[in-house]
């Protein structure tokens, strides 16, 4: 049985609909992200989860019973706060123990499991001070050993990692997997950082305007996104609209005018003559000398229209002959050497027929 | 930071600290001197002080003595003023936070557009003077007012023979918390409003119920202004003498009384300095003590 089920949540505010009638199941165990831009709604259905907002309609049903009727306080749920709230007059140990305490665990009981949790963190002398004596990092921990020490039922964490710097927001990442496998609790993570929730997450719920988009793996939902907004949301991509010529299981033929047919692998409901676009992702295309001898069968000309270095990558922006635009990605593999092809210069883009993916208008 | 902006520096502290300085300087510290120099001397004749050198005829006393002291000690009467000074300066502020920490966390909860409205209403009645608002009360408690015919009126259902409201311990409570129980709300509301209220969301969301949100998260994050609010109170009831010179009846004599007589009254000049300078230290313990208290109670942040 599925240990959080949403069933057809909506959640008004006046005119306004933050959560539109959103459906999830969410496994025990599992590490589940709601992602999507602000104001998609994802806060808003966290705080239903936790209590401090009821849905409009629908029903929020923990190891089966309906939460709708039940205080924050008596949910078996607990949450790490953007802001890690922790009570600036209480030490460390204090903040850890207050769950505890309210739950009226005894003394003797407290302290060994606020021990365990501070150990868990890595913040076994940090006992005896107070936040503000606390980075951010290590406040970062003290939230999380809050929200696990009385082991709930479900630990929501709404965008935790958002104050850190990117550093140590890597590092708080890994030992995020690593608690949650270590405590077995089931985590509903809510950001709006695509890279966060590739990162993280066993599964990922893409919301946009109050609407699930779509529920799949990282893999699949980078890989395979559904609609233009999850192709354009999750990672870079190049979007080229095109008409479907020849519709196979195996493969689509697509028309682009002014430039010709281009091939990408099968899409069930898709049939000959439906409009729509080719999405790419800029690690697909190979973008070489023109003179250089092309084996795949999607290749074109174009002018490198602008270039983008970061370091361990270059990102070309190449205008094919029809206009549009294509990025190509290019691992900077000699050293001190920031680009292969200047602004201007003619190149060949090409790309596996089995790559990209159409997505109907 | 260079040689020459420091110097500056400098040079605009004093400019900006030097005058407050000075203006404590003229009107407290050369004052307090004064009244302990005048503690020690004899009460002349015809009140005032007598001459520090002998004057030509014998007999009087001149010169410097602790007597005003050893008159202090040599009758419990005066101690027992201080006793009862300080037991109705406690109450006060006890009534006094009671009532205020409602309002302040009612003013500090509600839409910030109301907060200030509230806040003006607070302290609304200083705009009227201050005798003006105790003599008010003497019409409020007075033999004839609608209260004290109401009050009279239950009592009687009960077969309590009738009781004068004014000129009794009660009307003198009645005007000290008046009086000063703006000066409770106003630290109270200050420090309530500044709460980050995502920490009673994680004290809910962690299992506290709203008694426990309140004992654990908002009382003990309110101390300051339980402190600073307290001290407000306390301290100018202790040395206020008009709220009973008008409410309280003969017997409600407090230590503000009591120094007022000896200047105004009596006219022994020394035994109203040595007056003053006790309650003074007695004050500053009190004031030592809740400050060491406050720093033990919220320690981490003192």
């Amino acid at each position: 049985m599925a240990l959080l089920e949403i069933r057809n949540v909506t959640r008004r505010f006046g005119s306004y609909t933050a959560v539109n009638n959103v459906s999830i199941t969410v496994a025990a165990g599992e590490f589940f992200t709601l992602l999507g831009p602000s104001g998609c709604g994802k806060t808003t259905l966290l705080r239903m989860i936790a209590g401090f907002d009821l849905p409009d309609s629908g029903q929020i049903l923990l190891d089966g019973k309906d939460m709708v009727g039940t205080p924050p306080e008596k949910r078996p749920v607990h949450t790490v706060f953007q802001t890690y709230a922790l009570f600036p007059h209480m030490t460390v140990a204090d903040n850890i123990a207050f769950p505890l305490k309210m739950a009226g665990k005894r003394p003797g009981e407290i302290r060994t499991k606020v021990e365990n949790a501070l150990g868990s963190v890595r913040l076994s002398n940090f006992g005896n001070r107070f936040p503000h004596e606390l980075s951010g990092g290590q406040k970062q921990r003290v939230a999380f050993a809050r929200g696990l020490v009385n082991r709930p039922r479900l630990l929501l964490l709404d965008e935790p990692l958002g104050a850190l710097d990117a550093k140590l927001r890597e590092e708080m990442q890994i030992e995020l997997i690593n608690l949650q496998k270590e405590m077995g609790v089931t985590f509903v993570f809510v950001t709006h950082a695509q890279n966060e929730a590739l990162a993280l997450s066993h599964r990922i719920a893409v919301m946009n305007h109050g609407n699930v988009e779509q529920i799949d793996e990282p893999s699949k939902i980078y890989g395979f996104p559904i609609n233009r907004f999850v192709a354009d949301f999750i990672g870079k991509i190049s979007i080229i609209s095109a008409q479907v010529v020849e519709a196979a299981p195996s493969h689509l033929k697509l028309h682009v005018p002014e430039l010709g047919e281009i091939l990408t692998i099968g899409k069930e409901g898709v049939k000959a003559g439906d409009q729509g676009a080719l999405a790419i992702r800029p690690e697909q295309v190979r973008i070489t000398h023109p003179s250089e001898e092309q084996r795949l069968k999607n290749h074109f000309l174009g002018k490198v229209h602008d270039f983008l270095y970061v370091g361990d990558v270059t990102t070309y922006i190449v205008e094919i002959s029809n206009g549009a635009y294509i990025e190509a990605l290019l691992p900077n593999s000699s050293p001190g050497r920031a680009k292969f092809f200047e602004a201007g210069d003619m190149v060949g883009v090409s790309w596996r027929h089995d790559a990209g993916i159409f997505l109907n208008d | 930071m260079t040689r020459e902006s420091g110097k500056e520096n400098r040079a605009a502290r004093i400019l900006v600290s030097g005058p407050p300085l000075l203006f404590l300087v003229v009107f407290f510290v050369a004052p307090s001197l004064i009244m302990v120099l005048t503690s020690f001397r004899f009460p002349g004749e015809f009140g005032g002080l007598a001459p520090i050198a002998a004057p030509a005829e014998k007999g009087s006393e001149h010169g410097f003595t602790a007597e005003a002291y050893q008159f202090f000690f040599s009758d419990f009467l005066y101690a027992q003023i201080f006793l009862k000074s300080f037991a109705v300066a406690a109450a006060t502020t006890l009534i006094c936070l009671v009532m205020a920490y409602p309002l302040a966390l009612l003013i500090a909860r509600s839409k910030k557009q109301f907060r200030n409205l509230m806040v003006l209403l607070v302290v609304l009645p200083f705009a009227s003077n201050f005798l003006i608002r105790i003599y008010a009360w003497m019409i409020i408690l007075g033999p004839e007012s609608a209260l004290s015919h109401f009050v009279n009126a239950i009592l009687a259902t009960f077969g309590v023979t009738p009781v004068t409201l004014l000129f009794s311990p009660f009307a003198v409570m009645v005007g000290m918390v008046y009086v000063h129980l703006p000066f409770m709300v106003l630290p109270l509301y200050t420090n309530l409003e500044k709460h980050d209220l995502s920490l009673l969301d994680a004290a809910q969301d962690l299992g506290a119920t709203s008694w426990q949100r309140f004992w654990r998260v908002t009382w003990p994050l309110s101390l300051p202004g339980v402190f600073a609010g307290s001290a407000l109170v306390f301290i100018p009831v202790l040395g206020m003498f008009a709220v009973p010179d008008i409410l309280g009846g003969t017997g409600d004599i407090l230590i503000g009384n009591l120094i007022k007589d000896q200047f105004l009254g009596t006219r022994d000049w020394p035994f109203g300095s040595a007056l003053s300078i006790m309650l003074t230290l007695a004050v500053l313990s009190v004031a030592g003590l809740a400050t060491w208290f406050a720093r033990s109670a919220t320690g981490q942040r003192a």
